[in-house]
């Protein structure tokens, strides 16, 4: 039973939310982000890289706390180098994952060096792995929404070209896409993206709002706007159901955000595979494509 | 010459190409009206990839000119629709067939884009045109190899093209997948008027249809009907080795070409002498 309130607590909520705004606007403002960029970062594979991306912004948030200058700009410092790194270094996706794989402990190495040096309030350190609410003040959420107001501006302007390059590139080439150009500029959305979920989710649990809110949505639907739309809203129910849940317990927020996440996703799936025995994906048996079938045309309009 | 091919839908004068100090083709001539097909042969590194390149504004000729439509070859031109080889795409994909065909309409613009009827329109009459049209709506990665490249047609040909490249696009379909895409392409370029340049080293799903044959190899070429081109004699010259061109029964076998996959040959001998 102790264990249970330990989990979930809801005494004194409303004095409890009103204390937090801060963080549920951030989470909000979040949730848009990552569903929006989890779809590209499904689209080219990119997963793996998020969590190595993760990894160096902690170094970068954590050297930031030691040295006592703002921490997000620490973690926005780390993320953007490790994305641009992994972006120039790792083309294809064979030497990236092996990159990612070199640089992630090397990150991680550097944030445990500096996080025991550092001699402040310890709840600090363990935020920046696992995730913190009460912890966006106001400068901070500042940061937090201007840096997503820039991701989601260029994010929106690339948008076609970009969805091009990620499922069609060899097409999207011949037909005048800037495919190379576009790969750093996405890695550099990805970076800002990551460093700004760490606030919130923390390090290690970032991929909950920058992958599975897509890879959720993909298992069951392949249309783009509602894939889109699907990801965004998943991602947004995950951070601030995450937080409202986390509340009144002495939790960090994370196990909330990635159990919600993970809820989403499973249910996903569940959907997705009735779906494949029932429905669009089901394949003909024996059909090939010079005879259409008009069962499935009659089905579609 | 027909009276509505007012410009050639394609015109490479004098061009050469080379690769670091590998020459692949040298005073290279190719007038390509519209509606023509127009079917490139070779082996392996003859340079047909370069030549698609070249023409795709993506390589520059080592020296003289590239025309599509009476314009330069330029990066992105709007006169040429590109169908690659048929490859796997993953099934998660989150595209149908209709958003694919979509991408080659307006996928190089900036913006999300906004949807509208006319556009609406123009896919589904693509879709209809080529045969796709039951599966419109279905992930692009759920269908089978001949439907993707249907649908690539679709794409390929939705921005209404002046020449068509396509880059192996029976490579690893089956047979009957293979004479479909080609008879659809056929069908396209005798309705739409539009030229098509279509590279294989499969010969024979091609034969019905192909109006001339530019043979790549050696750093050799030849321009000209099946008949003419595809000849014991011309091969064996082209090769520099005898090689022997069997008609059986509407197709054609060549026989005694030299090892064109010879990387693997040559790391067995490079492994053996390192040893």
């Amino acid at each position: 039973m102790s264990l249970w309130r330990q989990i979930f607590n809801f005494a004194d909520y409303g004095q409890l939310l009103a204390l937090v705004h801060n963080s549920i606007l951030a989470g909000l403002v979040l949730g848009v982000v990552g569903g929006l960029i989890s779809t590209f970062v499904m689209m080219r594979d990119l997963p793996f890289a998020v969590h190595g991306i993760s990894e160096l912004s902690f170094a970068g948030a954590s050297a930031a706390l030691l040295l006592g200058v703002n921490v997000v700009a620490g973690s926005l410092a780390g993320s953007i180098i490790a994305a641009l790194t992994i972006g120039a270094l790792g083309r294809r996706a064979r030497d990236r994952n092996s990159i990612i794989g070199v640089l992630m402990p090397f990150g991680l190495g550097l944030g445990v060096l500096f996080l025991s040096l550092y001699k402040g309030r310890s709840a600090n350190k363990f935020g920046l792995l696992t995730g913190q609410i009460v912890a966006v003040d106001t400068p901070q959420l500042s940061w937090l929404l201007a840096t997503s107001a820039v991701v989601l501006l260029c994010l929106l302007l690339i948008w076609r070209p970009l969805t091009f390059a990620s499922t069609d590139p060899e097409v999207a080439a011949a037909r005048g896409v800037p495919v190379d150009a576009l790969s750093p500029a996405f890695m550099l959305l990805l970076g800002l993206t990551v460093a700004m979920s760490i606030q919130i989710v923390g390090a290690l649990l970032v991929l909950s709002i920058i992958c599975t809110p897509a890879a959720a949505a993909m298992r069951i639907t392949a249309a783009p706007r509602l894939v889109t739309t699907l990801s965004v809203l998943f991602a947004v129910c995950s951070v601030v159901g995450g937080i409202l849940l986390a509340l009144g317990s002495s939790i960090p927020i994370s196990p909330y955000v990635t159990t919600i996440s993970f809820a989403i996703y499973l249910t996903c799936r569940l959907i997705g595979n009735r779906r494949s025995r029932h429905g669009w994906s089901a394949p003909r048996p024996g059909a090939d494509d010079a005879r259409v079938s008009t069962p499935v045309a009659a089905q579609h309009h | 010459m027909s009276p509505r091919s007012t410009r050639p839908a394609l015109e490479i004068h004098d061009a050469s190409f080379s690769f670091g100090v590998r020459r692949l083709w040298s005073h290279l001539d190719l007038l390509v009206q519209p509606g023509e097909f127009l079917a490139v042969l070779g082996a392996n590194g003859s340079g047909k990839t370069s030549l698609l390149r070249v023409i795709l504004g993506q390589q520059r000729l080592t020296s003289g000119t590239v025309t599509i439509a009476g314009h330069p070859a330029r990066r992105g031109g709007r006169d040429i629709g590109y169908v690659p080889q048929q490859r796997r795409v993953d099934p998660l994909t989150p595209l149908r067939a209709r958003d694919l065909v979509g991408l080659g309409l307006d996928g190089h613009r900036w913006g999300i884009g906004w949807r509208n009827a006319g556009r609406r329109r123009r896919v589904d009459a693509i879709l209809d045109q080529v045969g796709a049209g039951a599966y419109a709506d279905r992930p692009v990665g759920l269908l089978s190899g001949g439907e993707q490249q249907r649908v690539r047609i679709a794409q390929a040909l939705v921005a209404g093209p002046k020449l068509l490249l396509c880059d192996e696009p029976l490579l690893s379909l089956d047979p009957q997948s293979q004479s479909t895409t080609t008879a659809l392409v056929d069908h396209s370029r005798r309705t739409g008027d539009t030229a098509v340049l279509f590279v294989t080293h499969e010969i024979n799903p091609v034969l019905p249809y192909a109006d001339r044959v530019l043979y790549l190899a050696g750093g050799r070429f030849r321009i000209g009907t099946v008949d003419e081109v595809l000849t014991s004699r011309t091969l064996s010259e082209m090769y520099r080795t005898p090689v022997e061109v069997i008609r059986s029964g509407g197709r054609i076998l060549v026989a005694g070409l030299p090892e064109t996959h010879g990387h693997a040959g040559h790391q067995t001998l490079d492994a053996v002498a390192a040893q």
